[in-house]
């Protein structure tokens, strides 16, 4: 196990590197001037150059990589926005949160329910209830998320008026963008629940647990749901990383102060080391899941952590 | 009723909703087995062995499977009757079962003290320190260290893995254990120390058994009563000696033919002519009767009864109602 995990946290520092290195490729070959950016269209050439020398955008491609690094590394520095001259960092951690509680929110009640829902609809296989679940995974699976953000908007709060339509401080204003990014996910979860068990459901070893006289609901939970539930940690980490893309579309049309409005703002008025560093924060936020999905294999299939 | 019979099945009929038609798995079958007897449950695939086992632990998939009629008495109640609650205590404590393929009977994510455990723990009242020391004990009668008892079931061979399956049927003492067919998936070597372990097993612990298997040799080996089984119902039933030296019915003489003899030159093995039966198909008369050498008129229209040829060897065919 702990060897296991070494080699998992090993993967997670190469996958930084590579992400690094791709974020400040995709930095340094965008077109545009950044001295002109951050001096603006008046200014002269000498004070261009005077700032593309105080930049390091002179050196050559590696040694600005190995900048890049080291700043990234001993000062926890992504750079310095180009419009407000505030470290990006600084201003990725003042949204961020906002957006880790959107997903986080929306995962727990993807989670939840979606399991729940396809544990019912796989135990009562053709049952009305399962029908139902199916119709609406199907519906929850095949639109995207920002049009579920518009129509609750339309309807719980234009129509409605249950729930305010922007903001994102009191539970009231976090429930609809919540409810919108976890939908899919939950969807999603449901289904591959339902199949996972009732592929396991006809297996010999439930059999041998009901012939042991365990009650239906401990063979369902403790034998089934048990084994099913390792593809279902694949979906659920894989949702995760869509999720916060989905989070960046949400948090424009709720209005919410967070990583997807920065990013869409800094892409308007090409503040790229703002873009750059949104890219590498959330790459490091699906790594970081990714880890938590193998661990949570491990713990759950015992062929993983020996082998 | 008879009050040494530990089982009897009465009439039984089960049935599968298929896509193909209605499968009558099993065909009024009648059955009996008591104290501390082996009973040797012989068909081909498909006869409806698997299915009668289920039915006796109540356990057949209700859809596509269904219960049609019959009775099942253990110690004189009927099976079909009790609550589910009541059949709960009875499967594992007093009927347990042994499944045919060791590599998929145990949950991959248990360990085999686990799963001994939860049997253990669900039919005694004893707390889990007592019943992983009861776990261990039981792992080192069916020979396997108790050191090993908190490995997964990957980690075992398929024989070591039937083994555990023996642990976890005998964990409560049971009065019946149903064996399906628990050597088929295994190698010819090993099949043989699993079944001399479960033959002595059984006679230390004192238990009946019900082995299904489709291997005269086995039977031969270790069972008291011989069960043959056609087409979902019993059509010859006595005990080992008897139809080992008298087999009665056509089908049984024809599984007798076709096992090689080593004391006769026979170049051939003579074989039951035909196939069995379709499940979907509905015979009318005897189910053997398109296969069977001595088809008459009468087997192709009437269902042939039991007939008894002595007080422990019955057979359902016309051939031996006069006599
Ligand atoms: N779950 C099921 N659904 C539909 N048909 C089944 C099912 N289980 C068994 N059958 C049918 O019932 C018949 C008897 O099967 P089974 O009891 O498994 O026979 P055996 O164990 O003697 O090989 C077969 O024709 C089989 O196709
Ligand atoms: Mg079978």
């Amino acid at each position: 196990m702990s060897k296991y995990l070494v080699k998992r946290i090993g993967y997670l520092f190469v996958t930084i590197a590579i992400v690094s290195f791709i974020v400040f490729m995709m930095l340094f070959f965008t077109p545009g001037d950044p001295a002109t950016l951050i001096l603006g269209n008046m200014s002269t050439e000498e004070a261009r150059e005077a700032m593309r020398e105080q930049l390091g955008l002179n050196s050559p491609f590696l040694v600005q990589y190995f900048n890049f690094v080291k700043d990234l590394v001993l000062h926890q520095d992504l750079g310095t926005s180009y419009i407000t001259q505030r470290p990006v960092l600084q201003e990725i951690l003042e949204v961020v949160p906002n957006t880790l509680i959107l997903s986080f929110v929306a995962i727990v009640i993807a989670v939840v329910f979606g399991v729940a829902l396809g544990i019912i609809s796989a135990v009562r296989q053709y049952s009305l209830i399962d029908a139902i679940v199916t119709v609406f995974a199907m519906i929850g699976i095949s639109a995207p998320i920002f049009w579920y953000g518009l129509l609750m908007i339309l309807l719980f709060s234009v129509q409605l008026g249950w729930f305010p339509p922007s903001g994102f401080d009191t539970p009231s204003q976090m429930f609809l963008p919540c409810l919108a990014l976890g939908i899919q996910s939950m969807s999603m979860i449901a289904r591959m629940t339902r199949s996972s068990m009732l592929e396991i459901i006809r297996m010999d070893f439930v059999k041998m647990a009901r012939a042991k006289g365990q009650k239906e609901v401990w063979v369902i939970l403790s034998h089934v749901f048990r084994n099913a539930l390792i593809p279902v940690i694949t979906v659920i980490g894989l949702q995760f990383g869509m999720l916060l893309c989905g989070a960046l579309f949400l948090e424009v049309i709720f209005s919410i102060p967070g990583l997807g409005r920065l990013m869409i703002e800094s892409i308007k008025m090409r503040d790229y080391p703002v873009v750059m560093g949104g890219v590498f924060f959330m790459s490091l936020c699906v790594t970081i899941v990714n880890l938590i999905t193998d661990i949570c294999y491990a713990l759950v299939d015992p062929k993983i952590a020996k082998s | 009723m008879e009050n040494n019979k530990l089982l009897q099945i009465m009439d039984l009929c089960v049935t599968y909703k298929t896509q193909e038609g209605l499968v009558h798995a099993v065909n009024n079958l009648n059955l009996e087995i008591s104290d501390k007897e082996t009973l040797g449950f012989v068909g081909e695939t498909g006869a409806g062995k698997t299915t009668t086992a289920m039915a006796i632990m109540r356990l057949i998939p209700c859809p596509p499977g269904k219960i049609e009629k019959g009775k099942i008495f253990f110690e004189g109640e009927d099976l079909l009757k009790i609550s589910d609650r009541k059949m709960r205590k009875i499967q594992g404590k007093d009927i347990s079962m042994i499944f045919q393929d060791p590599m998929t009977s145990l949950n991959p994510v248990m360990r085999i003290s686990e799963q001994i455990m939860e049997m253990i723990l669900l039919h005694k009242k004893i707390n889990k320190k007592e019943a992983y020391a009861e776990a261990c004990k039981l792992l080192e009668l069916v020979g396997i260290k108790k050191e090993r008892a908190d490995d997964y079931p990957h980690q075992f061979s398929g024989g070591m893995k039937q083994r555990v399956v023996i642990a976890i049927s005998l964990a409560c003492s049971p009065k019946l254990i149903i064996a399906d067919e628990p050597t088929t998936a295994l190698d010819v070597t090993i099949q043989a120390q699993v079944l001399s372990l479960m033959k002595d097993l059984k006679d230390e612990f004192g238990t009946s058994m019900i082995l299904i298997t489709h291997d005269l040799g086995v039977v031969a080996e270790i069972c008291d009563k011989v069960a043959i089984m056609y087409a979902g119902s019993v059509v010859e039933y006595a005990s080992k000696e008897k139809l080992y030296l008298n087999p009665s019915h056509p089908y049984t003489k024809g599984l007798f033919n076709s096992i090689p003899k080593l004391d006769t030159d026979e170049e051939f093995l003579e074989e039951i002519d035909g196939l069995p039966p379709e499940p979907t198909d509905v015979i009318s008369g005897c189910a053997f009767n398109p296969r069977c050498p001595y088809c008459m008129e009468r087997c192709e229209k009437e269902k042939p009864g039991i007939t008894y040829l002595d007080k422990e060897h019955y057979v359902c065919c016309f051939l031996y109602e006069n006599k």
